[in-house]
This record gives C-alpha cells, structure tokens and sequence, in this order.
C-alpha cells in the first residue's frame, strides 16, 4: 500500500470541499432545516409515527440520514466529474496509486462530508426538540456505511457521466427519488400495502430505517436485517467499482 | 547503457480510428529523444501509454524494465510526464498543487526542499501561493512541468512543452532541461519547432499515421539525400520581370527584390543562375545558399509517405 499516497488523495479531497464550504457544508445543512421547519410546522401533533415519538424527532434522523447519503453522493461523483471535464484526473491516474487507493480515497473523503453535514443537521435540531439515542453504535453504524454506499454510488456515476448533464440526471432520476421515497417523511406501515411491498426494494429504506433504530429503538424492519442487507449491497457496489477502476473504463481509455 | 523505454509492436485503436499501427522504438538511458511528426501523428497516443493513461490494444511498452500494465507502481515512480494539454486544479495554489503531486508518489516534507528548488528553476518563485487559476499560460505550463518532475523521475517525458510560451521563457526552459539531460536524465520531448528538436535532440522518431517512418540519429537524419535539394537566395537591386526563362521552373518564392530557387545536383547550377539573371540585366545584391534542416527532412519524409 501507497499510504502517504491514499493520504495524500483523502486529504486533497477533504480540501477540495472545505475550500467550498458554503456550497459543500452549510447549503445541505440549511436544506435539511428548512424540511424540518416547514414539515414539523404543518404535521406536528397531526402524526405520531411510533408510539411517544413525536412527528419532528420522528423526522430528525430520516433527514440527517437524507443529508448525508445526498452528500457524500454528491463529493465523489461531482469532484470525479469535475476532474475528467477539466482533464486534471491525469494527476492522479499518472501516479502510482492503485486502483484499490483511489477508491479507498475518494470514499473516505465522501463519508467524511457526508457525516459531517449530518451532525451539523442534529447539532442544529435538537434545538427543535430532545432527540436522544437508544443505540448510539447502530446510528453510526448506518451513517457510515450508508455513507459508503453513496460515496460508492457517486464514484461509479462519476466514471459513467461524461457530462455535467448527465450526472445531473444520474443524481435527479435516481438518487433523489430514491432517497425520498425511502421513508424519511413517514413510515412505510403508513403507506398502501403495495407500496410497502415496492419500498422493500428500495436499498435506501433499510439505511434510514437502522439509523432510526438507533435513535427510538423501534423500526419497521429488525435493525440486523437492515444491517445485512445495507452492507450486502455495499459489498456488490465495491466490487463493481473496483473492477471499473482496475479495468480502466472511461478513465484510461 | 540499458533501456530506458522499450516500446514493442504498440498497438491502438479509437473506434475505428487506428491510431498507433504497430510501434516499436527503443529509447536508451540519457538519450534526447526527439519524437516528432504531423498534427494527429499518434505521438501523444504513445506517451499516453507510456504515462498508462491510455491502454494499448496490443503490445508492450516498459520503462526501465518496468512494464507500465502489469508493475506500473515501479513503471510510473521512473516516469515524470508533463502532458500536451494544458490541464490545473483550479483549488490549489502552486506549491499546494506540487506537494500533492509529490504526495502521491509517496513523498511527504523530505520532498520539500527539492519542491522549492524546483519552483525557484521554473521562476515561479513569486507566484509560489498564487491560486492556480491566477496564473498566466505560460506559467501553468511551468508548474505541469514541475509536477512531472516532483518525484526526481529518471525518465521524463514532455509533450509539446514550448507551445505557447514566450521566447525568453523558451530559452530558459530549453536550459533547464539541457541541465537534467546533463544530470542523467533521460528525455523525450515532442515539438513542432523542428530547430528546437535539431538543437536539442542526439535521436529523432519521425511518426505519421501512427507509423515510425523514421528513426535515426540527427546527423544520419540531416545528411540524408533528399535529391541533393537546396535554396539559392538572390537579392536583386531591383524587381526583375519577367524572371528568364531558363530560371522559372526552379522559382520557389518570388518577393520582388528577392527570388529563392530551389536547386538540385543535376539540372541548374549556382552559376547558371547567376549567368542567366545578369544576361537580364540584373544586378545582383547578395546571394545565399541554405543547407537542408529537418524541416526539409521531415516535409520530404511526410509527403514522400502520403503521395
Ligand atoms: N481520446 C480519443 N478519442 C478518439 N480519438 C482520439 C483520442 N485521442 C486521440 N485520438 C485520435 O488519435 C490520433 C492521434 O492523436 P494524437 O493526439 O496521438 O496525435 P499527436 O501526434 O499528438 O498530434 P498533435 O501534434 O496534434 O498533438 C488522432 O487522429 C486523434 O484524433
Ligand atoms: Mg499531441
């Protein structure tokens, strides 16, 4: 292992968003906040989700689940889209890292935005109302892997988009609806039995429900399960990713 | 003496572009190298290669020994290439952007002192913290040069180095890489200034079509017979006209009181042109013959593989 090398590229990247930091850090954060106004203004004391939760500390862990999984999509597939438009991806691809590091690298930095902008979102709302945790290791647990799930997923748009456009159709058509409709807002026992059934498909869903799980210690599915299948599906998007970037495509054409 | 690139019947195809048809080329430890040839030639398709940033269809290329596919951790710490495009990272300042580049490679602060060497030889001294985005052309080119050179590669290669950049700064970048060539390093320049590869370079690969159509030594190169064609410039006191007619087949350009001819060994000699010009009545100036340089070398090599 290269590790100055791995280093070197973690830390480059966490630069890269920090220098941007109004856009990187504190523009999701506001995003998350103005959800949490606006949706615990209109349905607090209308909707109580779990019995003795309260419909805004119901809310909190989905839109920090939200918040990260948005944003550590976006660092590594808009800081590798960003670098083959403007033809600097060479200073990496020249170097001796390993296909392995760059992963590794690219990953990390994403996980670190992304669970950064999420406690910034929970440093901020509990000044809404008292959100404790049941299970402190389940709710990290689920932000970083769901963290690397998407900082995965944004590596792997980054090196299928050759365009902005196209990256923004990956991030609209795909990752958005999905992290909507996966239970941030509600729970799925509230929806139309059809509809619970299609959010079981939804990889998203069992990532904001185990963080959840973590904060009341109730879910709709068993955390373990969640768990399981969380990271069943990150080990399959690794192997994808490290297989794109051994062989080459879009990169070293 | 061992090899420093070893470049092995190298393929590549884009589509259904062909754009390296089978390249082989050995470029020895501390040689200058000239790699020259038209625009889309196929020259930064092979150092690409050389760099892995592009994969051959076939073939195998090494530096020092290292295969670039299969041991590229070793092929690429040999290797420092400075790319044709003009390509930054617009967040970083200059030295940010060199002790990145070094870190990759696995050099932490032991590295800095050479990094400020580095930027005190490129004269970038004064814009060491300047963002790479405020940096004028020319000046970014001489940090892409200082980010191949960051990990001390024995081998460096540079694509175009000189396009767009000033004549002073030419010089003095042309003086920075005679000094690495004099410290060991090996070197592959590519350039369309043929003076300066005629200059600089001991060997020269003439590429078209993504074929070698030429290799040899410059000397071999320059003392080739290209039909023993050489220029014969006339100055006039003044315009001639019409040009006799003896003269008028060999007439390359006519600028009034100027008139270059084009001879060669058999036809028309220097004093017949002299004969014929004064039996018009033309007083002549000054007269200057030309060697051939590797711009005739090349025209001739390019068109005789195109016609
Ligand atoms: N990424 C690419 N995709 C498709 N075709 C390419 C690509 N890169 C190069 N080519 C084609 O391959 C051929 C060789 O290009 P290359 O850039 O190697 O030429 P070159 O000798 O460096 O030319 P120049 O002197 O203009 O830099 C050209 O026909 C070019 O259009
Ligand atoms: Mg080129």
């Amino acid at each position: 292992m290269n590790w100055l090398g791995l280093r070197t590229l973690f830390f480059k990247e966490i630069l890269r968003f920090s220098k941007v930091y109004l856009q990187t850090l504190f523009a999701p954060m506001v995003t998350a906040l103005l959800y949490l106004l606006v949706f615990s203004h209109i349905l607090e004391g209308r909707l109580e989700v779990y019995e003795g939760v309260s419909y805004t500390a119901f809310l909190i862990p989905g839109l920090m689940m939200m918040t990260i999984i948005q944003n550590a999509f976006a660092n590594s597939s808009s800081s590798l889209i960003q670098s083959k438009v403007t033809g600097n991806l060479i200073f990496v691809l020249l170097t001796p890292l390993s296909h392995f590091e760059i992963y590794l690298a690219f990953t990390l930095a994403a996980i670190v935005r992304g669970v950064f902008v999420g406690v910034g979102v929970y440093v901020v709302a509990i000044s809404f109302t008292d959100v404790g945790f049941y299970n402190l290791g389940y709710a990290l647990l689920f932000a970083l892997t769901g963290s690397a799930v998407l900082a995965t997923l944004g590596i792997i748009a980054g090196i299928w988009a050759d365009k902005f456009d196209q990256l923004a159709g990956f991030t609209n058509f795909l990752i958005m609806p999905l992290s909507f409709l996966s239970g941030v807002f509600y729970s799925i026992h509230s929806l139309p039995p059809v509809w619970q059934e299609i959010s079981r498909f939804n990889p998203f869903f069992y990532m904001i429900d185990g963080f959840r799980y973590g904060f009341f210690g109730v879910s709709d599915v068993d955390p373990r399960f969640s768990l399981l299948i969380t990271n069943a599906f990150l080990a399959v998007l690794v192997l994808l990713t490290l297989s794109l970037l051994r062989s080459g495509y879009k990169l070293r054409d | 003496m061992s090899t420093a690139i070893n470049i092995a019947q190298v393929h590549k195809y884009y589509g259904n572009l062909y754009a390296l048809k089978g390249i082989t080329l050995q470029i020895e430890r501390g040689e200058f190298f000239g790699l020259l040839g038209p625009n889309g030639a196929g020259k930064s398709t092979l150092i690409n290669i050389m760099a892995g940033l592009t994969r051959a269809n076939g073939g195998r290329v090494s530096i020092l020994d290292h295969d670039v596919a299969k041991h590229y951790r070793f092929a690429r710490r040999c290797l420092g290439v400075v790319p044709q495009e003009l390509v930054f990272d617009p967040f970083f300042t200059v030295r940010e952007v060199l002790r990145i580049q070094a870190g990759y490679f696995g050099l932490g602060p032991e590295n800095y002192a050479w990094i400020d060497e580095l930027i005190d030889a490129l004269m970038l001294s004064d814009k060491a913290d300047t963002n790479m985005r405020a940096l004028s052309g020319g000046m970014k080119r001489r940090v892409l040069i200082g980010q191949a050179l960051v990990h001390k590669p024995e081998v460096v290669v540079l694509d175009e180095p000189t396009a767009g950049v000033d004549v002073e700064l030419r010089k003095s970048l042309w003086a920075f890489i005679e000094r690495l060539h004099n410290e060991g390093h090996t070197i592959v320049l590519t350039t369309h200034y043929l003076e300066e590869a005629e200059a600089l370079c001991d060997r020269i690969a003439i590429l078209n079509h993504g074929q070698v159509i030429a290799l040899d030594t410059k000397e071999a190169l320059l003392a080739r017979d290209i039909g023993g064609k050489r220029s014969l410039h006339v100055t006039l006191a003044r315009p001639l006209d019409p040009i006799p007619s003896a003269l008028r087949s060999i007439v390359k350009k006519e600028l009034g009181y100027e008139i270059v001819f084009e001879l060669n060994n058999e036809s028309v000699s220097i004093l017949d042109v002299v004969d014929s010009l004064r039996q018009a009545g033309a007083t002549i100036l000054d007269l200057q013959t030309e060697k051939t340089d590797l711009e005739d070398i090349f025209i001739d090599l390019i068109q005789g593989k195109a016609s």
